[in-house]
């Protein structure tokens, strides 16, 4: 859908298809989340499945380093028992504490700790680290409608893993995604004007979730679609762990501001009323 | 301390006197408050109290958000974090904040734009433009030093670019950059320098505001017809103006609302639109983000700075004529500075003996076709640096110089204006006293 949004705002802008080079874009796909829109909301329960996919996939090698783990029992977000959340602190959580010069278990007052390998990036903002949607370029309109599009690009990447297309060498370095714009991309996959003949690019993280990586307590599906979608929607919720709290103030700043704004309205009118209907018996 | 005749303030308690004959505060309220305001202002005119807004705004948000946050390169971006995260409200707060300065930005440009279209520039008033144009100039300034302060990618490497403009002045430019920054490239110095600033700024627009509300008050309000206030007596003078209280600061507070609903939505809704995935990331001065796009409100001055190309034909004569001296980067700089100083001349290059745009038939066009090239600018600075876009940009920034240094100037000489109403009371009658199928005249 967001491409084809693209290609014909592309066309209608009377851009060349040189400069919008839309084989080499990388493509994202629009999934509906629940926290999507003025009223939408964190699904307390697909919170907690990504969590678990956080803790038994991503965390091997990625940090979450701005997020406490206390702020798991917060409302609005995965919203956990207090005693869960020590509980999961202590047998999924090590951190390194620098008095003891050693790693011990976690206390819900720690941090997630930052992650193992050194390449691999912090997770704690990646949902609004990353833009999804794009364009028309330089007009913002498709984030305007679609949102920024992080989550988005999470889910998109983590199901866009493909066989590398014919074209590509044996020895190309990473996995090919057709998500990711920003790898490495070999030569013999452009065309003579230099242009991408295939979507997206090599990257280093190779596949993480497949499909059935793992159980969910709630019996939720655990097919590949339904595990990225649950895991970025918990990066979402590490990324911006009030939004439910913003949405809600944003919303009761609206309904007073409309209030008052009628009432201002009003005042107006009657306030001016004598002197405009003054102008008006003069012309009589 | 207006011109205009007008009741002055009477003490009536004993209290009243006694204070106004030892400091007569009472009185300068008053009279800032009552100063007769021509009753013929349209909605264009309200952009003034969302300024004052804002500035209130940005200064309150700004003063708790000071509390949390730590100017160091280290701790910059964490403490960031730790206001969205732990502090009480914290994420409202700079959501407010940032999102703020967008809509100073859009108020200060509507503002701008306004004063273009109905001459609120001309004699007697070029001191308030002037004074105008050194507070929007200190608005980019401390917009710009409060985006590094955050510490993402964008801020840094915008950072680096914006500074290394300076760097392109000739003999100087490398030692004036290294003197701004503190060191020779952007770190812990420059940000703790552009977070001392960041804070003194809004207290100098502050003082700034008050002299330009002293400056307008002193002339009085322009207004749409540009037509003067009658000064003969005081009873002339109720006849064009109304009081600004409760007239004009109730229809303010009105439009003033209706935008900070929109604003709220913003702020609630979407708080990121504005603003760049990038800057999420921390920075990081080894990896260059593949596109470095200043903040929304910079753009149409940052495509008139990347507009002047070597290949451009006036910069190949003035690289020429200074014997290489001005080159490509340089002439840029001095392009994007030089589009707000033309503009800050316009009261001596508008040659017009008529004051508003509503009386000017061929001024009405060139002056769309500029807010038009103030739109493709912005988008332009939004683009890549390559074709088409950079040939859009040159043609745009022509526009933008041509419009100040040649149509303002020959508009003056070749241009037959109509004859605006004698009085802003006719102004006013007419506009609210006959009805569709009358004529207004």
């Amino acid at each position: 859908m967001f491409r084809k949004l693209t290609l014909s705002a592309a066309v209608a802008f009377g851009l060349s298809a040189g400069a919008v080079q839309a084989a080499g874009e990388a493509h994202i796909e629009d999934f509906d989340f629940s926290f999507e829109g003025p009223f939408g909301a964190f699904d307390q329960m697909q919170l907690q499945r990504g969590l678990q996919i956080y803790t038994e996939v991503c965390s091997a090698c990625h940090g979450m380093r701005y997020v406490a783990i206390r702020t798991l029992h917060d409302e609005g977000g995965p919203a956990l028992p207090e005693d869960q959340v020590r509980a999961y602190a202590e047998q999924f959580v090590e951190v390194y504490d620098e008095d003891l010069e050693d790693f011990r278990p976690a206390t819900p007052a720690d941090h997630f700790p930052v992650g193992n390998v050194p390449n691999a990036p912090d997770l704690s903002l990646m949902a609004k680290a990353r833009a999804g949607f794009h364009g028309p370029y330089g007009t913002g309109m498709s984030q305007l409608f679609n949102g920024i599009g992080g989550p988005e690009y999470i889910a998109s990447l983590l199901t866009s893993y493909e066989d590398p297309p014919a074209c590509a060498p044996e020895d190309m370095e990473g996995s090919y995604n057709t998500a990711f714009a920003a790898g490495g991309f070999p030569d013999e996959c452009k065309d003579e004007h230099g242009h991408h003949t295939v979507p997206g690019s090599w990257i280093a993280m190779g596949q993480p979730l497949w499909g059935e990586d793992l159980d969910f307590a709630d019996g939720h599906s655990n097919d590949l679609h339904h595990e990225a979608q649950d895991v970025a929607a918990f990066l979402m919720w590490a990324a911006e762990p009030k939004m439910m709290a913003r949405k809600q103030a944003g919303l009761t700043g609206v309904i007073f501001l409309t209030i008052l704004s009628v009432l201002l309205y009003v005042t107006n009118k009657r306030l001016w009323a004598p002197h405009k209907k003054n102008a008006k018996r003069k012309d009589d | 301390m207006s011109g205009i005749p007008h009741d002055h303030y009477e003490p009536q308690s004993r209290l009243a006197k006694w204070l106004e004959s030892r400091l007569p505060v009472i009185g300068l309220i008053h009279g800032t408050l009552m100063i007769p305001t021509p009753k013929n202002l349209n909605w264009m005119w309200i952009w003034g109290i969302v300024l004052a807004f804002c500035l209130a705004l940005q200064i309150a948000t700004g003063i708790v958000l000071v509390m949390h946050y730590t100017p160091h390169v280290d701790m910059a971006f964490a403490s960031v974090e730790h206001i969205m995260r732990d502090v009480n409200g914290g994420h409202m707060i700079r959501y407010f904040h940032m999102n703020g300065a967008s809509l100073f930005f859009v108020a200060v440009y509507a503002h701008i734009f306004r004063g273009l279209y109905y001459g609120s520039y001309k004699a007697p008033r070029e001191v308030t433009w002037i004074i105008g144009m050194l507070i929007y100039l200190m608005m980019m300034g401390a917009g710009f030093m409060g985006y590094v302060l955050p510490w993402g990618q964008m801020s840094f490497h915008g950072t680096a670019v914006i500074t290394g403009l300076f760097g392109a002045i000739p003999f100087v430019g490398e030692s004036l950059q290294t003197w701004l920054l503190g060191a020779s490239a952007v770190g812990q110095p420059a940000l703790n320098r552009f977070f001392s600033l960041h804070y003194l700024l809004p207290f100098v627009i502050a003082g700034l505001v008050i002299v330009h509300i002293w400056a307008f008050h002193s002339t009085g309000n322009n207004n749409p017809t540009g037509v003067e206030v009658r000064r003969g007596s005081k009873a002339e003078v109720e006849k064009d103006t109304l009081p600004f209280w409760p007239y004009f600061v109730i229809k303010d507070l009105f439009a003033l609302s209706v935008i900070l609903t929109i604003f709220v939505a913003v702020v609630g809704f979407m708080p990121n639109y504005l603003g760049h995935p990038d800057n999420y990331i921390e920075a990081n001065a080894l990896v260059t983000p593949s596109h470095i796009v200043p903040e929304w409100y910079y753009l149409p001055f940052y495509a008139i700075l990347r507009a002047f190309t070597s290949e451009v034909w006036v910069v190949m004569f003035a690289e020429w004529i200074s014997f290489g001296i001005i080159d490509a980067k340089f002439f840029g700089v001095m392009a994007m500075f030089g589009a707000i100083a033309v503009m800050a001349l316009a009261p001596w290059l508008d040659t017009s003996s008529v004051r508003s745009g509503r009386y000017r038939p061929m001024f009405k066009w060139w002056f769309a076709l500029l807010v038009i090239d103030f739109i493709v600018l912005m988008w332009c600075g939004a683009m890549p640096a390559e074709e088409p876009y950079a040939t859009i940009a040159l043609i745009g920034a022509t526009y933008w110089f041509a419009y100040f240094l040649v149509i303002l100037p020959l508009l003056g000489v070749i241009e037959k204006p109509d004859t605006p109403p004698a009085t802003i009371e006719d102004d006013f009658n007419a506009h609210y006293g006959a009805s569709a199928d009358t004529p207004a005249e």
